[in-house]
């Protein structure tokens, strides 16, 4: 079906070599060559010509009309993260280009390939002030790894092609092309070259065999090895080589917050999930190990807690594809600078059968307390409100660990993170070096139409929820089957938790006065029901999943719940909190 | 944050080899305003390689910082390398103009002086006015400045630095090093 639809897309491209075209039908034609199938918009004068080109070709590229630029960019965010393939955003100049500033940020920071092409008043006006200009090359430079502006026709299949290779290649991340209406306008003889090169850009560093031959050295003799797994690896498609390297010499694997899904949550050596609202062993073990093997993450400082006294005992291994993450802020023994997958497949031909038993049992006694402080209270509590644990642990049950699991940002965030037991790679989507409130109702339209094959549940605040709200009306439109979970706790509740530990409980405007979600969400035409009671909550969570459309169930949860464990701001990751 | 690095602050000078494309310099000039590092002096010239420009940037910062930026700055699309050097490793100078008035020169000051003592070129003598040229470091530019501000000193403007490195590595053999980019496809694996 796919590779049918691919092939009459080629045709239409290659019968199109040689015509004359618009600027706008050149994009058309030129999306087509880089196999979009889907594209998130919202018109405007700047960029109507290419819309007008886009009614031809809405059989060929499905457009999804969002209610907000920012949500096109996390629709295009959520959709690239579960697809592996490039996201793409079609807005409009001025405010249409400046309201997806924050989702080229979120898409920088987390390394998300995005293109986002931005339309622009005609280039006699630039700098003119024209209605509707902005100087959106100038504004998205500082969150976006390339930009550039098209001024006329003929520049259209040649930026787009370096536009998809830059974002796609080494280390992903947002692209932005800025075309004048005069460009989308003119026309041009219609020819289109894939970019695979440029001779300023090195995106895949090649694996230097000795800098693998000591990290293998430094693993086969270490007593005490831990793995820190990163999105790095899920990027590179590298968690069948991580599984290797961690069975066959039997090491501890810990994930970062965006490397969650890339080991499986109940295999043997999964340590847990490393940081801030991490699991307590891997976060004590890192101050413990002998050697650390970091791949494709870059030691944020949610990860690192204090750096001063971060993994000071540690020989560490650094792998990562970006050169600048190397001694950024962990000074390491050895870095690996390549694509992870290269790396880890490399590593393997030199990594021995190991045993690590009497280390890895030291893990236990930290699971069995977290499991006994943190875990199992929360998951059954005694009684009293439902909790955001309970809720994450159902659905995870429910949905046998299978689902496509988008977030928004908070407390309900990391209870998702640490509660969900992932058993397939790319499972999680959310939003991880800049913490974007609002990202997660529109990142799971892109995730559920990325992957229409996998169940996608959507957790979500009612902070956060309210920041993109109006995406319920593209989810109604375009008929998104998405599985909607507001974790309602009327209150902002992790900067709630921290005015409780750090500013002496007083709660300065976190609390919020909220609509009746759910009356809002059948205003939109999407079932909605609200659960209250524990024991209805399994009951509302099965008929939630087993709708065939979209989907909403509001749960009231224990408004006062903190987040635990918890390394407090500044502190090492030894200190993690349990209560 | 390395250790074992000294922190003292010195005056490097950074040179950048890159296409020359728009917005590149707005792009390098963020990687410093983003971290608090003030740019001394910036000139922007083409390099011996056909194509290539070379931004030659002075500042004074912190070496483990100096570093970091160098690699942010080849992690720009449009750079294809760049270099830190202090002092000690390059050749360098900047470019100094004056304006005097023409009475000032011929007498109190005295044009004699001004070239045998100071070196400077004359570039302009009219009625009113003289232009004089010094090239140097900026000490001696500078020696000069204290000097003809004593006496009616119209304008001044000095450049910024240009440098050549003492080290004799060609800048194509670094590229060879930094390795070429090899072709590698994204394969979709949803196993174990």
């Amino acid at each position: 079906m796919f590779r049918e639809n691919h092939e009459n897309k080629k045709v239409a491209t290659a019968s199109k070599a040689g015509c004359t075209v618009t600027g706008s039908e050149a994009l058309m034609l030129s999306l087509l060559e880089e196999g979009v199938d889907v594209i998130y918009g919202y018109p405007g004068g700047a960029i109507m010509p290419v819309y007008d080109a886009l009614f031809d070709y809405r059989d060929r590229i499905r457009h999804i009309l969002v209610r907000h630029e920012q949500g096109a960019a996390h629709a295009a965010d959520g959709y690239a993260r579960v697809t592996g393939k490039v996201g793409v955003c079609l807005v409009t100049s001025g405010p249409g280009a400046t309201n997806l500033i924050t989702g080229l940020a979120n898409a920088m920071v987390d390394s998300v390939p995005l293109v986002c092409i931005t339309g622009q008043v005609a280039s006699p006006l630039l700098g003119s002030d024209a209605f509707q200009e902005t100087d959106v090359v100038g504004i998205s430079m500082p969150v976006t790894k390339w930009n550039a502006q098209i001024t006329s026709a003929e520049d259209v299949p040649g930026i787009i092609a370096q536009a998809f290779y830059l974002a796609k290649t080494g280390r992903p991340g947002p692209v932005l092309v800025d075309i004048t209406k005069d460009a989308q306008f003119g026309e041009t003889t219609w020819s289109y070259r894939k970019c695979t090169r440029l001779r300023s850009y090195f995106p895949y560093p090649k694996v230097k065999l000795n800098e693998i031959q000591e990290a293998a050295r430094l693993i086969n003799q270490s007593r005490k090895p831990l793995i820190l797994a990163g999105h790095g690896v899920l990027i590179a498609g590298a968690q069948n080589h991580l599984m290797e390297l961690a069975t066959r010499a039997d090491i501890p694997v810990a994930s970062t917050l965006l490397g969650l899904s890339a080991f499986p949550s109940g295999h043997r050596l999964y340590a847990g999930m490393l940081g801030m609202h991490g699991n307590y062993a891997p976060n004590v073990k890192t101050n413990e190990c002998d050697v650390l093997i970091a791949v494709g993450l870059r030691f944020d400082d949610r990860i690192t807690g204090r750096l001063e006294s971060y993994a000071r005992q540690a020989k560490i291994i650094h792998i990562d594809i970006d050169p600048a993450e190397i001694n950024k802020n962990v000074p390491v023994t050895l870095s690996v600078v390549a694509d992870a997958r290269e790396a880890l497949s490399t590593l393997l031909s030199y990594v021995k059968e190991n045993r690590h038993t009497g280390w890895i049992d030291t893990f236990g006694s930290f699971r069995s307390e977290e499991e006994e402080k943190v875990i199992r209270p929360g998951r059954e509590p005694a009684g009293g409100h439902i909790r955001m644990d309970e809720v994450v642990h159902q659905v995870s049950e429910k949905t046998k660990g299978q689902a496509v699991v988008v977030t928004d940002v908070g407390q309900h965030q990391m209870v998702a993170a640490r509660y969900y037991r992932f058993n397939r790679p790319g499972s999680f989507v959310t939003s991880g070096g800049l913490g974007t409130m609002g990202f997660g109702l529109p990142a799971s339209i892109g995730a559920k139409i990325g992957r229409p094959d996998r169940e996608v549940v959507l957790f979500v605040g009612d902070g956060g929820f309210q920041m993109t709200i109006q995406e319920l009306g593209t989810i109604a439109q375009s008929n998104v089957p998405v599985k909607i979970v507001l974790l309602n706790n009327q209150f902002l509740g992790m900067v709630r938790q921290w005015q409780d530990m750090f500013f002496r409980k007083r709660y300065s405007f976190t609390e919020l006065q909220n609509p009746d979600f759910v009356t809002l969400a059948n205003a939109y035409g999407i079932h909605g029901e609200r659960c209250i009671k524990r024991e209805d909550l399994a009951e509302k969570l099965d008929s939630l999943l087993a709708s065939e459309e979209c989907s909403f169930l509001e749960v009231m949860v224990e408004p006062e719940h903190n987040v635990f464990p918890m390394i407090p701001a500044g502190e090492s990751v030894s200190n993690v909190r349990l209560e | 944050m390395n250790t074992g690095q000294k922190k003292e602050i010195k005056e490097y000078t950074i040179n950048v080899f890159s296409e020359n494309h728009i917005g590149l310099l707005n792009r390098l000039t963020i990687i410093f305003t983003r971290r608090k590092i003030n740019i001394e002096s910036l000139t922007v010239s083409e390099s011996h390689i056909p194509g290539i420009h070379c931004f030659t940037i002075a500042i004074n910062s912190y070496e483990n910082l100096v570093r970091k930026v160098i690699l942010q700055i080849e992690k720009l699309v449009d750079v294809l390398k760049a270099f830190y050097y202090t002092t000690d490793q390059i050749i360098y100078q900047e470019i100094a103009l004056y304006k005097l008035p023409t009475s000032e020169v011929t007498g109190y000051i005295g044009l004699e002086t001004l070239i045998r003592d100071f070196g400077i070129r004359v570039l302009e003598v009219t009625p009113e006015y003289t232009v004089i040229e010094k090239t140097g470091h900026k000490t001696e530019t500078q020696e000069l400045l204290e000097k003809l501000k004593n006496h009616r000193l119209l304008e001044f403007v000095r450049s910024g630095r240009v440098a050549i490195t003492k080290p004799m590595k060609e800048l194509t053999v670094h590229l060879e090093e930094k390795g070429m980019a090899f072709n590698y496809i994204m394969k979709e694996d949803e196993s174990y």
